[in-house]
């Protein structure tokens, strides 16, 4: 059963291309990614991973092709479905609070009863006792729970996460790794980018290799997961 | 509505930065006072003054606001925040909106501290023109703030982007600068008077760029 606020939603990427003057960042990138499904994108640097994202997450429009999303209802005021980022980089000011970045964030999103929204996401992300502290002076693992308490301030039904557990300890890890099985339990639809094998992969339900911008493997095409993320031949 | 909230949300997220960093104030407040007070002593006598002081002041706001307008912004790229105020907002109008709210209140606020100096070091009255000067002053910082947050945007993105922005913003605010000169230049006349010519262009200038942000300025931030 879907905690309340989320509901299921799949998104369908249609001959997606994109390109930066001569240089093709995406080739005919075709996918159709269920709800409910956590999706890993394997890949090497540069083989457009980030910008599969980034398109996904209406931050870059694509060349070609086209991105839709199925949802069992519309979620936000102007009736789309509500995706929550986690970049690379943060998405959080260094120099505000904790707690003032999550409120800053709810306030523009219109999220109701703001205030109680980032205290209990500052407490899953155990740094509520951290609420006052300036995030300049937060360590990288800390940092990226502020950037996912940031992207689940509007209980999204994607999620979509570029390398989550970049300078992550093993405790981060495990962590970023519950959080995230407990999200997917939850009914959230997950895309996210991820090197290698690990605790979060663990989880997916299907994984997609891109190199060059083209989908080259794929579990739904029979792949194996392992041979995905290792980019071993399938 | 969404407009009005999100706009006084991101207003008071600059505020609150810079007064907690001072980097902008600082910096600009500084500049401007000394080229205020280096110039002051080229000028012998008060008619010279009133010539050459209303030019000189206007240049050294135009170039403290560039100095201003610069890191504008630049830092929201160091966490790429200006991606996650792109998700969060209806209207990507609001993000300029409340940058250049805050960045006319910094000109205005470094403009209202070194105009008693400027009075005092060029020996020109201004009490009896104040209000009008405080006029002249909003409606020239806010159209510097208007092209200003608008390039800077545009800036950020690019290479070069610390020679861009003067490159671009300066012969744009060309007309800026002439306009609110002449209208300082007559408040600071002998026989003071008011060059409605000059203001009414003041306030055109900034409702036709303001317009154009309002219009286009959702371009200005996809990648």
């Amino acid at each position: 059963m879907n905690p309340p606020g989320i509901v299921a939603a799949g998104l369908h990427f249609e001959n997606i291309g994109k390109r930066y003057g001569s240089l093709f960042a995406l080739r005919h990138v075709t996918l159709e990614i269920a709800s409910g499904d956590c999706v890993v994108l394997a890949g090497r640097n540069g083989s457009g991973k980030t910008t599969l994202l980034r398109i996904a997450a209406g931050l870059s429009r694509p060349s070609s092709g086209s991105l839709k999303f199925s949802s069992a209802a519309s979620c936000t005021k102007d009736g789309q479905v509500k995706t929550g980022f986690v970049a690379h980089a943060t998405m959080v000011y260094d120099e505000l609070t904790a707690e003032e970045n999550l409120l800053l964030f709810a306030k523009l999103q219109g999220i109701p009863n703001a205030h109680g929204r980032v205290q209990l996401l500052l407490a899953d992300v155990d740094l509520a006792d951290r609420r006052d502290s300036l995030v300049r002076t937060f360590s990288r693992g800390m940092r990226q729970r502020m950037a996912i308490a940031r992207a689940l301030l509007r209980e999204p039904s994607i999620l979509l996460l570029d390398e989550p557990a970049t300078g992550l300890d093993p405790h981060g890890a495990a962590w970023l790794a519950g959080t995230l099985r407990r999200l997917r339990d939850g009914g959230c639809t997950m895309l996210m980018s991820l090197h290698g094998e690990s605790e979060v992969s663990a989880m997916a339900t299907r994984a997609v290799r891109l190199d060059t911008g083209k989908v080259v493997a794929d579990t739904a095409s029979g792949a194996s997961l392992k041979s995905i993320l290792t980019f071993a031949d399938a | 509505m969404s407009l009005l909230s999100n706009t006084t949300a991101l207003l008071g997220k600059e505020l609150r930065t810079e007064f907690r960093s001072r980097e902008l104030l600082t910096t600009t407040v500084v500049f401007v006072l000394m080229v205020i007070v280096l110039f002051s002593f080229t000028f012998e006598t008060s008619s010279e003054s009133r010539r050459f002081g209303p030019g000189l002041l206007w240049l050294a706001f135009l170039f403290a606001a560039s100095l201003m307008l610069q890191p504008c912004f630049l830092r929201e790229q160091a966490n790429d925040t200006l991606s996650a105020l792109r998700l969060s907002v209806d209207d990507p109008f609001a993000i300029f909106l409340g940058k250049l709210i805050a960045n006319t209140c910094f000109l205005l606020l470094t403009e209202l501290l070194l105009l008693p100096i400027f009075a005092v070091l060029y020996n020109v009255p201004i009490l009896p023109v104040l209000g009008w000067l405080v006029l002249v002053l909003f409606l020239g910082s806010l159209g510097v703030s208007i092209a200003g947050t608008a390039l800077s945007a545009v800036s950020a993105q690019a290479r070069m982007r610390e020679l861009l922005l003067p490159l671009l913003l300066l012969p744009l605010l060309t007309p800026v600068l002439v306009a609110s000169t002449q209208v300082t230049a007559a408040l600071l006349d002998p026989a003071p008077y008011v060059e409605w010519k000059g203001i009414g262009f003041l306030a055109v200038f900034d409702l036709v760029f303001l317009t154009a942000l309002w219009l286009f300025g959702e371009y200005l931030l996809e990648e």
